[in-house]
């Protein structure tokens, strides 16, 4: 044995660098709280250090980082929506993600696949056409795909579907991107944190504390913090939060569930989506295909599993791919999707002064990581909602004002 | 939860029901506009005991149930008595 492999042995890897630092105890006072450290509150976090100069800042999370719909999603990037309000703001997002392996210096696997939403209907088809419009009036890169044209991008894909839904054509989206979904929130938690940006995981918020009208302080299972402002970045959990302020929102909580088989060599490269059948897959740099379908039926505040959920998507899997058949699903989980009336998120400042809600992600959250925290922290900044998310005001439901995206939900819900 | 335990037509398999969401009575006929958006858009999204509709489509009936939301649990099936109406200002 060598002398520098016994001396390795000895010293153990307690003195190995931390991606993270440990977090100490919690400041009595913050500037911002972010409440939830997945993706978008640690992306808020960030922005409010690095370009807003706003360095006490605390993100709090109730399990660990990124446990959440950050891990929990099929990793799909894209801008193919139907609302000029939706396109611009997801292509901000698209192009904010182009740069983000080097802005936070980790590999984010960002791979541009193309994405293909298949239309089986005269209808479904007026609708990519729409969406292939708005997208191109905006300059984001959408074309109708006619079956040939599928048939060569989608290697064994039986275009009639068994018979039962043939494809008309597909919305074609050259965008459309697959990302290693738990580097983001590490990516940008490391980042945040060389910033000044206080993370502690395992700390729950309790309770929030308002003082006319204007949010004061965070009570959590670790004690009372006061602070300027709070930001709620919390999915699944929002409306426990939005309940300790007594804030009526239209969001509810479905289980979204997904699934992965077990590692093939490379066939799929594009990412194939159909509403009609429920499913969307992609084949990630794994060799797995990723999966998933339509939120659960019911309302439920859990993220349990159901056999139902792989029993369906296999059998209209089958009709669309039918060479996979014999693949076996190696895991299954679910995350809790706060979904809203029109498929579009909730943003920005709320009826409480200093409270500012990133909710309503429903099953579209993800991709819009480095936008919503990039919004989110300028609207903290500003003390107004940024230009790209007015749009998405609590507000916008009293004023029946609403941004209709159910179209453009990769399934239909 | 894989069956919904209902009176007259029993234990069911849950594919048979759609689910009907939120059971929220309407407001009054002459209620203002934020009345009215509230009804239509906002929902008890953190409430463990919601009360919800369940329509069972093979029998074409429509039941109220307490569910608790955390577990997956019916706790208690409501007779349509208790939470049916007249028309507004009939």
């Amino acid at each position: 044995m060598s002398w520098t492999l016994l001396k390795q042995g000895l010293s153990g890897g307690e003195h190995a660098p931390r991606f993270f630092p440990e977090a100490g105890p919690l400041a009595p006072h913050y500037d911002v709280v972010v409440i939830g450290g997945g993706g978008h509150g640690l992306a808020c976090a960030y922005y409010l250090a690095r370009e807003h100069g706003i360095r006490r800042v605390a993100v709090l999370e109730q399990g660990y980082l990124g446990g959440g719909n950050t891990a929990r999603n099929t990793t799909i990037v894209r801008s193919n929506y139907l609302t000029p309000e939706g396109v611009r703001f997801y292509d901000t997002s698209v192009r904010m993600f182009r740069t983000l392996s080097e802005e936070l210096d980790i590999n984010l696997f960002y791979s541009e696949r193309g994405h293909y939403t298949l239309a089986h209907s005269d209808e479904a088809m007026r609708i990519m056409r729409w969406r292939a419009e708005v997208n191109r009036h905006l300059g984001v890169d959408s074309r109708l795909a006619d079956r040939d044209e599928i048939a060569e991008a989608v290697p064994g894909i039986d275009l009639d579907c068994g018979g039962r839904h043939p494809v008309h054509g597909a919305l074609f989206h050259g965008p459309g991107a697959v990302v290693r979904h738990d580097a983001v929130a590490w990516g940008y938690a490391r980042a945040a944190a060389a910033h000044g940006v206080e993370i502690h995981q395992q700390t729950r918020v309790t309770g929030l504390r308002t003082a006319g009208g204007r949010i004061t302080g965070v009570v959590t299972d670790r004690g009372a913090i006061a602070c300027g402002a709070v930001v709620s970045a919390v999915a699944g959990s929002t409306p426990a939060i939005t309940d300790m302020l007594g804030l009526d929102t239209p969001i509810e909580i479905y289980p979204l569930q997904a699934c992965v088989t077990e590692p093939v060599k490379p066939f799929l490269d594009t990412i194939v989506v159909s509403g009609s059948l429920h499913v969307y897959v992609s084949q990630s740099a794994r060799g797995e295909l990723v999966m998933g379908a339509a939120v659960d039926p019911a309302v439920l505040h859990a993220t349990r599993s159901t056999f139902g959920f792989v029993e369906g998507l296999a059998d209209r899997l089958l009709d669309l791919l039918p060479r996979v058949g014999r693949l076996r699903v190696l895991r299954q989980w679910a995350g809790m999707a706060d979904m809203t009336p029109d498929f579009a998120p909730i943003m920005g400042t709320t009826p409480v002064d200093g409270f500012h809600l990133d909710a309503g992600w429903g099953t579209w959250g993800f991709k819009a990581t480095p936008v919503s925290g990039w919004t989110m922290a300028a609207t903290v900044a500003a003390g107004r909602n940024h230009a790209l998310i007015t749009p998405f005001g609590l507000d916008r439901f009293g004023a029946f004002a609403l941004v209709g995206e159910k179209g453009a939900a990769s399934v239909g819900h | 939860m894989k069956w919904l335990d209902l009176p007259v037509i029993g234990a069911r398999p849950l594919d048979e029901f759609v689910y009907g969401g939120e059971h929220r009575p309407a407001p009054a006929s002459d209620a203002d506009a934020a009345a009215v958006a509230a009804h239509v858009f906002h929902r008890s999204g953190g409430a463990r005991r919601l009360r919800e509709w369940w329509y069972h489509e093979p029998t074409g009936r429509w039941y109220v149930v307490d569910r608790d939301t955390y577990q997956d649990r019916v706790e208690r099936v409501v007779p349509l008595e208790e939470v049916a109406v007249g028309l507004p200002d009939a």
